[in-house]
């Protein structure tokens, strides 16, 4: 298993050095001119020069290269103009909100979406197939900022039920002492159960809107591989064997169709990360993708690369889990590999 | 022999071609069993007429604010409402089609040409060509997508021509992939090694042996990636990326709508929305009616 | 008449519902097996000999369901047994082996724990001797450190050991009946002998019934004590194993065994006794005694693969160990004359297909020379053979005739192929007019001309591969084992046809097969090839008679043969 951990560590090598490559080219093969992007809109001609000279513009390529990976290894991201802090702080200070909106969403899809392939497979035909391939398809379909903004007309505007979508707390409610930087955590951990039920109102609507949103490739990749994984022959020989259902299903079937859908969920990261900054428009969340979005708008240049950066190396660093994850499950992969 | 004993290939009259199920055939049969491919096919005309003469039958300029008419709901003659200006949201829906729909067209046709061609000849060939290939997909699907489009976006600058390069390339690793390990498989498949022996060259075979087999494939590629490149489009500009304001384009009219959700303005952001959400989901069942009828052990 | 059967099938009827309607897989079929014997359900594809047995385990997928008939086993109806009733007696009272064994095993679960799965649903054993039960049961069907073994997943074992414990788990209850399902498809003869001998000395052992079923007539002989044949979901004959193979009663039955090769039979005896050309086989199958001048030499032959890079190649980079490439092929030589017909025999992995694709100059040799009416053809990289005039000269008849004919290409276009880059027409000729020439060659009625390959049986697919083969009339075909995917009435009638194109056309062949029957009707020389080295060869019949070397003495012990009638 160490062995393992090992090699696939060492595979994500080449995604690191591709992923800062690509992030150095994006900010320096822009077609305008790049310092004026990182001063500002606002800025003289002479604080552009100054810039230029700051950022190491002026030099050649293999160079600038060199002092952004030194810059790097310092965790250096440059300076927000919006915020005026340093990007790193920014978004360490913002990241624990889009994560834990993230996961909660996961969490939803996932146990609404396992249950329900397996069933649709189990009983094809029936109408929980019926259900289960009418939310593969329009699940898909629905743009996540859209039902994001259905949802809160429906249970904020109509029904009432939901507090207004600004952010993770009323205003009126104080944070708790930051120890995970997870509201729902750090409420519970300072005894503060006003706030973690506030908390848990903010935080349903959108994380429903992103477990709406990757329900349906998890849906259906589960019911496709459970119903590949019954008709294969080993299920075959338990069924000849007498095994019963439940074994069948649970033991034989389950672990195995589990596999291609483990590794779908990279797939499924990478939509959900995206879908983040929507959402995170959608409800003014306080997470790493608003932060990226007002950058935008500011045309303030270093957050957003900050940002790219940021977001690609949780991915990697999430597609290596979920490697482990798929090696932990498969014998041939993890004895082999 | 057994079955030829007796007969004279001279005297033997030309049989007609056998009764095969065509194409088409298929298809009416798809679509008969199938109701719902039957929907996509007529919504997808629906939507091919719009984006054709869209501007041409809009009842209201999309452009011309009127104050006096501000926020108004659907009436008869606003049929979608107005917006905060006064717009009018039914023309405005209606002529946004074309550029969606040349966005989400333009972008898959791109990726199509050059993902399909990177992944057959890195298939084929292998080699350093492959290598290039499969690490350039890597790096690329080491991005979640959207968040790369962004970057790309905000980098090469806000405009529609870069929005379409950017889905392009976001999808690039999906295409390549697929015509990579089509053309693998195939590379020593018994019929493509039959044509050798027959003398053709590598290209000649690629062409005419290889080529022509993966297309069906592509084509469902491509029909089930419309709907998302249409998606990704419109998510890059509800956040304020590639269409700018006044232009009508669904997903920035969405974005309009937003701050009007809250105090129950619904429609300026839920007709665009919808008309968004109708068009992915007619993609996407057409993806699976196309994957149907081109490629029928491939239904999940 | 069997004094007390263990099963009685009367009046079983199958049906599958399918898109065009509901297919009738078997229809109304009676089958006893009695107490201790083995019975063979025997027939080609579509015949229902499967399908009968999962009707029987009541394990028919969704589409299937029994329509009438019953089934009484021990005194209990299956046909209409509850569910949960059924699924005590499955695995205790009947159980059933697969083809494809390692298939059969769940991949991600340890082989030992399989095994208690099964043991303790029947409630056989409690959790503490569960391990040790089935350690037990691994250690019956002679599986050498079962301790160990208990703790493998499939994917480590070699086929054979995978169908050792698909045996295993059925027997773990001790049923009274055993279902083998084509037990030894996929696996090499001499695994299939050792399966099958394990098999029924299990069984007698135990006192257990067993039905075999089998496409292999030559298997059916020579374990079952009686057979059953099936045609098309019907049972067409039922007799004695004797009997059957001396005096078969049906012509379905009569027609399967004269296809089946065994020893001591031509090649025209295999065709079905209406259909026997009149004119008498030239020299056909006596190996002519005049010395061939060779067409194809072959020397030292040598082919390195590089060892498969496992997952950390870095890893192993940085371990800085170099590998030992893997020999496929290690220096062999061997001629073939011309005209002459030589046949390349060896189980799975031996080298046979890497020497026949670096003969048809598909792929580069490492070393060595491959020498064709004089010209050393190694000089000429795989690559570029294409151009080479020697291309026309050299072709290939494919094991898989649906893989080895382009889906989008009709049967005409694919056998013009290669007349469209070596055009050897006669003056006048069209290319159309010469396919239809080709076509009749080989017995392909001319109205199939323009069907695609999905429109053809598997036979028919089978001539237009051996058209387009001899197209541009080449001096040396290589047939890779052409009728490995084909009933054995249709090989029988492909063989025949290979070999009148053979004296007509005065080619050589190189024969690659696993099967020495056919390989010794076909071939006036045997080439016996084990892990990447010829072990033997000489003339067929001196080989087939007296076999020199102790492997190719296993090789033809472990064939299984009906006897030789008549």
């Amino acid at each position: 298993m160490l062995r393992l951990i090992g090699a696939r560590l060492l595979t994500t090598i080449p995604s690191i050095i591709g992923v800062i490559i690509v992030t150095f080219l994006l900010t320096r093969v822009l077609p305008g001119d790049t310092a004026a992007y990182f001063a500002g809109p606002t800025a003289s001609p002479k604080a552009i020069a100054e810039i230029r000279s700051k950022l190491g513009l002026d030099q050649p390529l293999p160079q600038q290269f060199a002092s952004y990976v030194a810059a790097l290894v310092k965790g250096d991201l440059g300076q927000s103009l919006t915020t005026g802090q340093p990007v790193t702080r920014d978004i360490a200070a913002r990241l624990p909100a889009s994560a834990e909106l993230t996961l909660c969403g996961l969490l939803l899809a996932m146990s609404v979406a396992l249950p329900l392939g397996v069933l649709a497979a189990v009983r094809q035909g029936s109408w929980i197939d019926h259900l289960c391939r009418i939310i593969a398809t329009a699940g898909v379909s629905l743009p996540v900022f859209f039902t994001g903004l259905l949802l809160v007309f429906v249970f904020y505007f109509i029904l009432g039920w939901s507090p207004a979508p600004l952010g993770r707390l009323d205003v009126f409610l104080s944070e708790p002492p930051r120890v995970t930087g997870f509201l729902l955590i750090d409420t519970l951990l300072a005894g503060d159960f006003p706030a973690f039920r506030a908390a848990i109102a903010q935080l349903i609507l959108p994380a429903v809107t992103l477990g709406i949103f990757s329900l349906a490739p998890i849906t259906r990749m589960t019911r496709a591989s459970m119903l590949a994984v019954l008709g294969a022959d080993f299920v075959r020989t338990a069924r000849a064997s007498g095994l019963s259902s439940g074994k069948v299903i649970g033991v034989y079937a389950f672990r195995n169709a589990m596999l291609p859908v483990v590794t779908t969920l990279g797939m499924v990261f990478s939509f959900l990360l995206g879908a983040n900054v929507l959402v995170e428009k959608v409800f003014a969340w306080p997470g790493i993708g608003s932060y990226a979005v007002e950058a935008l708008i500011a045309s303030d240049y270093a957050p957003i690369q900050g940002f790219v950066l940021t977001m690609a190396v949780m991915y990697v660093m999430l597609n290596l889990l979920i490697d482990l994850l798929y090696g932990f499950i498969d014998p041939r992969v993890r004895l082999e590999g | 022999m057994s079955e030829s004993s007796g007969v004279q290939p001279a005297l033997r009259v030309r049989q007609q071609a056998p009764s095969s199920p065509g194409l088409w055939t298929h298809g009416v049969h798809i679509i008969a069993e199938n109701p719902v491919t039957g929907l996509a096919f007529g919504l997808f005309t629906l939507i091919v007429f719009a984006a054709l003469f869209g501007p041409m039958i809009a009842p209201f300029d999309p452009l011309a604010s009127n104050t006096a008419e501000a926020l108004k709901g659907p009436t008869r003659v606003h049929w979608f409402g107005t917006d905060q200006l006064g717009r009018d949201i039914f023309s405005r829906v209606l002529v946004a089609t074309r550029l969606d729909f040349t966005i989400a067209i333009a972008s898959v046709a791109l990726v199509f040409f050059l993902g399909g061609l990177a992944g057959v000849t890195a298939g084929y060939f292998g080699g350093w060509v492959d290598k290039l290939v499969g690490r350039i997909a890597d790096t690329i699907m080491a991005f979640p997508l959207f968040v790369l489009a962004m970057g790309i976006v905000a980098a090469l600058g806000n405009s529609v021509t870069n929005i379409i390069i950017a889905t392009a390339i976001i999808n690039f690793p999906l295409y390549a992939r697929v015509a990579r390990a089509e053309a693998n498989v195939r590379r020593e498949a018994g019929f493509v090694q039959a044509a050798r022996l027959a003398g053709n060259s590598e290209w000649r075979l690629l062409l005419t042996q290889i080529v022509p087999n993966i297309m069906p494939i592509m084509a469902v590629q491509m029909s089930l990636t419309m709907g998302y490149a249409i998606l990704n489009a419109a998510g890059l500009s509800f956040i304020g990326l590639g269409v700018r304001p006044p232009t009508p384009e669904w997903g920035i009219m969405v974005a309009e709508g937003a701050s009007f959700i809250v105090s129950g303005e619904w429609w300026i952001a839920f007709f665009p929305g919808l008309a968004l959400m109708i068009a992915v989901f007619c993609f996407n069942l057409l993806g699976d009616g196309v994957r149907d009828l081109i490629d029928p052990q491939r239904r999940t | 008449m069997i004094p007390s059967p263990l099963l009685a099938i009367r009046n079983l009827t199958v049906e599958f519902a399918t898109r065009r309607g509901t297919v009738t897989a078997v229809k109304a079929i009676d089958i006893d097996v009695g107490k201790g014997e083995t019975v063979a359900i025997v027939g080609e594809s579509g015949s229902g000999k499967s399908v009968t047995s999962y009707a029987l385990m009541r394990i028919l997928d969704r589409a299937g369901r029994i329509a009438s008939g019953s089934m009484i086993f021990s005194g209990l109806e299956l046909a209409r047994m509850p569910e949960t009733e059924m699924r005590n007696l499955r695995g205790r009272e009947l159980s059933m082996i697969f083809q494809n064994p390692r298939a059969a095993l769940n991949p991600i679960r340890k082989i030992g724990h399989q095994i208690e799965d099964v043991l303790r649903q029947h409630a056989l054993v409690g959790a503490t001797q569960a391990q040790q039960k089935a350690i037990e049961a691994l250690a019956n069907v002679r599986i050498a450190r079962p301790e160990e073994r208990y703790h493998a997943y499939p994917f480590e074992l070699s086929g054979g050991m995978c169908q050792r414990v698909v045996i295993a788990l059925a027997l773990a209850c001790r049923p009274q009946l055993l279902i083998a399902d084509e037990p030894t498809t996929g696996l090499d003869v001499t695994t299939q002998k050792a399966v099958m001998d394990l098999v029924s000395e299990l069984t007698r052992e135990r006192a257990m019934s067993s039905i075999l079923i089998t496409h292999d007539l030559g298997l059916a002989a020579a374990y079952a004590d009686r057979v059953v044949v099936m045609e098309k979901g019907d049972v067409v004959e039922t007799a004695d194993a004797n009997t059957i193979f001396r005096t078969p009663l049906h012509a379905y039955t009569r027609k399967l065994m004269r296809a089946t090769p065994r020893p001591g039979c031509q090649l025209r005896d295999l065709l079905p006794e209406e259909t026997i050309s009149p004119v008498p086989s030239p020299v056909a199958n006596q190996p002519s005694k005049q010395q061939h001048a060779p067409i194809l030499r072959v020397e030292n032959l040598i082919k390195e693969y590089p060892k498969a890079k496992s997952a950390g190649g870095l890893l192993s980079l940085l371990g800085g160990k170099s590998e030992e490439p893997f020999r496929a092929v290690n220096a062999i030589s061997f001629c073939v004359g011309r005209g002459e017909s030589v046949g390349l025999v060896g189980e799975s992995g031996c080298g046979k297909s890497t020497t026949s694709l670096m003969v048809t100059r598909l792929i580069d040799a490492t070393s060595g020379r491959i020498e064709f009416d004089g010209t050393d053809l190694t000089q000429i990289p795989a690559r570029q053979f294409a151009a080479s005039p020697f291309r026309a000269r050299i072709q290939m008849v494919f094991q898989d005739p649906t893989d080895s004919l382009n889906p989008r290409f009709t049967a005409a276009r694919a056998i013009a192929d290669p007349l469209l880059r070596f055009p050897r027409l006669k003056p006048g000729e069209s290319i159309r007019q010469r396919c239809e020439k080709l076509a009749g060659q080989v017995g392909l009625p001319l109205d199939l001309l323009d069907r695609f390959p999905h429109q053809l049986s598997g036979g028919q697919k089978a001539r237009v591969g051996i058209a387009r083969a001899i197209a541009l009339e080449p001096d040396l075909i290589i047939l890779d084992e052409p009728t490995a995917a084909l009933d054995v009435s249709v090989q029988a009638i492909v063989l025949n046809l290979l070999q009148d194109l053979k004296q007509k056309l005065g080619m050589s062949y190189l024969f690659v097969s696993h099967d020495l029957h056919v390989v010794g009707l076909m071939c006036d020389r045997l080439i016996v090839m084990r892990g990447g080295e010829i072990v033997e060869q000489g003339n067929s019949a001196d080989i087939l008679a007296n076999p020199r070397h102790e492997y190719t003495q296993a090789l033809i012990a472990a064939i299984p043969a009906p006897p030789a009638s008549r």
